[in-house]
């Protein structure tokens, strides 16, 4: 077992208590604390799953199906082969349900024999041995006996559905109508894989007490917790799970650790000894989830000035083979639909079914991303339509104080769209440029230089476009989530006089191990330093929720920072008024340990009702724009994103350089979206299952991002904080696909916009046709 | 990581001829191929490897009265580097700029490039455009290889299990021009979709041997004869690419992959040969 030891606070008691913006001092950014793990990230002495040892320990693998569906009739051994030298775990095996526990209780853990194969890669059974060279010999040595069954790829086609949704909002059809302009439009987004640095990896160790304690890369310790709990048969003491140094998580470490952990544990329980299954690239992007590809379907109504009148939406996901958390992606991704306007007339019907592929799962944005794309393209389509600018349309329609959303939502406060518009706007100077952009376009034309045929050149190398794409995104979880995660945040004066912050929400890169204990300080008045974040071990933390949502500083920092208020009062009120930071130690003496326990209280007001899907869908919006600028290479079509202005609205800002690292991170994960990423399937298999051939912007791709952060602060939350991981992922696509568009003429409909559809596009050839299996060269 | 095999480190030539005569075994120098190739993951693990970085004979630019000639482990940022690349082969220096990212220009090597023979090698159409010789060796002796027939089939050469590459020769005739133009899925670490590069001699009668060589639209690395004699003896007027356009679009068969479609690397190719012949005619 590695030792595990908190970093002590140190005493530098001359650091001052609350560091303003701007400020330099030492051990500082720009006046707000250092990460808290970064040292040890920057310097490799950080410790991830993969770097930690267990003397003993076995390497674990998966033995997976190769078919997309097919019945499960054996599993054979090799009679040649000395498997008592190893470890095969299989359904048999497992000690209580068989059953990946999430939303449906659709997954098993592994094939069962006479269980269905539901995708590719689907795991069936465990091997598990001393040395990974036995490993590598003997998984070839499993032979899977199934007899094949008719797939369904396309989620149009499937009458397995998941989740639906209808919601509906006025009169549309009579508004249709009235309307001046009808438009429709199809919109398709396909996967895509999160691509985290670290792959998905658990260490299982056997206890003593028949239990099992997970080491591993996680979002979300207690998803793994209750799912060990199920399927092992285990009590809460029983399982325990502690998240190692996590390499990012974009959601793809939300749910599937929970199917790795088990594995793990089966495996680790057989061989009565710590099992290690550290996945590789190839076996991450096969095996786990990957964002919902979808189909939106738009039909708008307008009036002549622009004014949005009706809007008639249909979402399809494809969920891929199991449920996951498809009804809440596809929840989120219909409550957005509509996008961030408002609209006296809406029908927004969601349905997202099942597939023979592997399952898809949370992602950045979880579902808004796919059908924002698709509302922001309805918009611009519609502003060139009539003829009006696409900063006009959306001056137009966008949300203002005092609105309802289709769910009947009154827009209270903290409604900041028009804000990030009109700055999005100023600082990209869009009006000018996309002038200058339309006059060399219009030349390129009028000079008869325009290509005249797919395989001429013309005179010019190279158009600029500019792109605007404005959304919301709903803070927190959906509807009535958090009430039922009734989440419980720590704040703890140890018996020595530490002071400790227990949450069971994990750093996978984006700060929460800096950010809490800043928040901590900031209410105790003590120096940053002087807060200790405790490990996110289930036996030493109350579950906080998933670290999910952007709900982290949001939900749960409201959390620490109202636990910390009653901290502050407790040790003041004993010591008679003796400020926290000078009576915290003497008080801890002679006191012992004070914890306080804060318990999730419904936000006030808010309300919505699971059954009619009526209500506050989410207590308050956090609202984003993005001016993308594009270059596209006129012979090839290659698009360049040069530079991308971000406005982002999270409420507060808690850490600047923290906040805008987010912004950034999703900004260029949206680029990639948008342009390059894109997983290519034949026959429920990922032809581009490697990081050779699937590709994410590289630092040479990744445009000049210039963000600004709004404080539209939510009064729901004692520092205003709404979040701000998902925002930049929602704008990106659309803004870069409308530079697209102002570059070259072309609307693409489905993401990426590669070269192969623009040129396609651009000489009205068919669109490429869905790629079969081909010498990859 | 699965067991190594056992590794080989010769230093001279001789001794890597005599290694390589005695049985199967796998060059190693770069390995930004042979690297990922070894796993286990992707196919069998090589029984035997031989590390060529410690093989002197192998290194060095140079300037020879017939041409340039490149050792074989020369890396993409020595050929990067080099003046007398940059002087005497500025199409080759800018098409070693464009393969994977630093750290691979610092490690991979033109040897390696010609032997791993993937139709998407960033060099190839190069070697095929300027004419290039490769010379290989072993214990039977050395020998000389035309470009043209060195790529056979798919990752198929004409380099015997028992040879070496060695070096590489550019002819240098007065007056040759050569130009490249990769084009990938993103701007670093990126596996061709198209590749063309273009050569010729300009003389009173228009232009004379001249090379329209492709990668990433074929098995191999390929020559695209119907477009060179449409090319050969002409000059490169509006007319003259519009009909070299057409010609390569019609003679290219290449196929829809997981980084493209055929439709698109028919175009490109021609839209590319189309905008180098734009600019070399000044129009």
């Amino acid at each position: 077992m590695p030792t595990r030891t908190l970093t002590p606070g140190t005493d530098v008691l001359d650091r001052a208590l609350v560091v303003d913006p701007g400020q330099r001092v030492p051990g500082r950014a720009s006046g707000f604390p250092l990460r808290r793990e970064g040292p040890a990230k920057l310097t490799g002495a950080a410790k991830y799953t993969d770097d930690l040892v267990f003397p003993g320990a076995w390497f674990g693998t998966t033995i997976r199906s190769s078919e997309a569906r097919a019945t499960l009739r054996a599993i054979e051994l090799d009679p040649d082969v000395d498997w008592s030298k190893v470890v095969v775990a299989t359904a048999a095996d497992i000690p209580g349900e068989n059953i990946v526990s999430s939303i449906k209780d659709d997954q098993p853990l592994l094939v069962p024999i006479g269980g269905e194969i539901r995708h590719v890669a689907e795991p069936v059974a465990l091997l598990a041995a001393p040395d990974r060279e036995t490993l590598r010999r003997l998984r070839g040595r499993i032979r899977l006996v199934t007899e094949p069954l008719e797939p369904v790829f396309d989620p149009e086609l499937s009458d397995h559905v998941f989740a639906e949704y209808d919601v509906k909002h006025g009169d549309p059809s009579a508004a249709f109508a009235e309307a001046d302009l009808v438009l429709e439009g199809e919109y398709r987004v396909g996967h895509q894989e999160q691509l985290y640095i670290e792959n998905n990896a658990m260490i299982a160790v056997p206890g003593e007490d028949g239990g099992i304690v997970i080491h591993g890369s996680m979002q979300c310790p207690y998803y793994v917790h209750n799912a060990l709990k199920r399927a092992l048969q285990l009590t809460s003491v029983q399982a325990r799970v502690i998240q190692e140094e996590t390499g990012g998580g974009f959601g793809g470490k939300e749910e599937f650790p929970s199917v790795l952990a088990l594995h793990a544990s089966l495996l680790a329980l057989k061989a009565k000894r710590p099992v290690r299954m550290i996945y590789e690239r190839h076996e991450d992007i096969v095996a786990t989830t990957k964002r919902h590809p979808a189909v939106v379907r738009h039909r708008t109504g307008f009036a002549k000035d622009g004014t949005l009148v009706a809007q008639d939406i249909e979402v399809v996901m494809d969920g891929g083979a199991y449920c996951t958390l498809t009804p809440v992606v596809l929840s989120r991704g219909v409550l957005h639909a509509g996008g961030p306007y408002r609209c006296p007339n809406v029908r927004l019907r969601g349905r997202a079914t099942r597939t023979n592929t592997a399952p898809n799962g949370a992602f950045r944005g979880f579902g808004a991303p796919q059908t924002e794309f698709a509302a922001e393209m309805q918009m611009n389509r519609a502003a060139e339509l009539l003829g009006i600018s696409p900063a006009e349309i959306r001056r137009r329609n966008v949300y203002v104080l005092g609105d309802t959303t289709p769910t009947g939502q009154l827009l209270r406060e903290s409604v900041a769209g028009e804000e990030v518009l009109e700055l999005a706007l100023g600082a990209s100077l869009f009006e000018r440029v996309r002038e200058r952009t339309r006059r060399e376009a219009a030349q390129r034309t009028g000079s008869g230089t325009i290509p005249t045929g797919p395989l001429r050149t013309g005179n010019e190398r190279r158009a600029t476009g500019i792109g605007l794409a404005l959304a919301w995104h709903g803070a927190g979880f959906t509807g009535s989530g958090e009430v039922h995660l009734a989440s419980v945040a720590s704040v703890e004066l140890a018996a020595e006089g530490r002071i400790r912050v227990l949450t069971a929400n994990t750093e996978m890169g984006q700060g929460t191990k800096t950010v809490f204990p800043q928040m901590v300080a900031t209410e105790l008045g003590v120096p940053v330093d002087w807060v200790e974040y405790a490990p996110q071990d289930t036996a030493e933390v109350l579950d906080s929720g998933p670290t999910v949502a952007s709900r982290t500083v949001m939900v749960v920092g409201k959390l620490v920072i109202l636990a910390a208020r009653r901290l502050k009062e407790t040790i003041e009120g004993r010591s008679n008024g003796v400020p926290f930071h000078e009576a915290f130690r003497d008080d801890a003496r002679e006191h012992g340990a004070t914890r306080i326990d804060q318990k999730f209280e419904p936000y006030p007001g808010v309300v919505f009702d699971d059954a009619t899907y009526m209500g506050d869908a989410y207590p308050a919006y956090g609202w984003a724009a993005a001016v993308a600028t594009v270059e596209v290479d006129l012979d090839t079509c290659e698009v360049q994103v040069v530079d991308v202005i971000a406005v982002d609205d999270v409420g507060k800002v808690i850490h600047p350089i923290l906040c805008e690292g987010q912004v950034e991170g999703g900004t260029l994960q949206a680029v990639g979206y948008a342009t390059i990423e894109e997983m290519k399937l034949d026959k429920g298999r990922y032809l581009n299952d490697r990081l050779a051939t699937y590709l994410i912007p590289t630092a040479l791709d990744a445009p000049h991002i210039r963000s600004i952060l709004v404080e539209a602060p939510y009064s729901g939350s004692p520092h205003g904080a709404k979040g701000v991981g998902e925002l930049p992922m929602d704008v990106g696509a659309p803004a870069v696909v409308a530079a697209i568009h102002d570059a070259t003429g072309v609307w693409i409909h489905d993401l990426p916009a590669t070269p192969e559809k623009i040129l396609a596009a651009r000489h009205g050839e068919r669109a490429p046709a869905a790629v079969g299996p081909g010498k990859a060269a | 990581m699965p067991a190594e095999p056992p590794i080989d480190t010769p230093k001279h030539l001789f001794e890597a001829y005599e290694l390589l005569a005695s049985g199967p075994t796998r060059p190693i120098a770069g390995g930004t191929d042979v690297m990922v190739a070894i796993t286990g993951e992707l196919g069998p693990i090589p029984e035997r490897m031989l590390d060529l970085s410690r093989i002197e004979e192998l290194r060095g630019i140079s300037l020879e009265a017939d041409g340039l000639v490149l050792g074989a482990r020369t890396t993409y940022t020595e050929i990067r580097r080099s003046a007398l690349c940059r002087e005497h082969l500025p199409a080759l220096v800018e098409a070693a700029g464009t393969i994977g990212a630093a750290q691979i220009q610092n490690r991979g090597t033109l040897g390696g490039n010609i032997a791993n023979a993937s139709p998407a090698g960033d060099t190839l159409p190069i070697l095929l455009a300027a004419d290039a010789r490769i010379l290989v060796g072993g214990q039977r002796g050395e020998r000389e290889i035309k470009a043209l027939d060195y790529f056979v089939a798919y990752r198929k050469t004409a380099l015997e299990p028992d040879e070496l590459i060695l070096h590489v020769r550019f002819p240098l005739p007065g007056g040759r021009q050569l130009r490249f133009r990769k084009v990938g899925t993103r701007r670093a670490q990126a596996i061709s979709k198209v590749v063309v590069a273009l050569g010729w001699q300009d003389g009173p009668r228009g232009w004379s041997d001249v090379r329209v060589a492709l990668g990433s639209v074929a098995a191999t690395p390929i020559r695209a004869a119907g477009t060179e004699a449409v090319l050969e003896g002409a000059r490169p007027t509006p007319e003259v690419a519009d009909r070299a356009a057409e010609t390569l679009a019609g003679e290219l068969q290449p196929i829809d992959d997981v980084r493209s479609t055929a439709d698109y690397r028919r175009a490109v190719s021609a839209r590319v040969l189309h905008r180098l012949l734009r600019d070399a005619g000044g129009w």
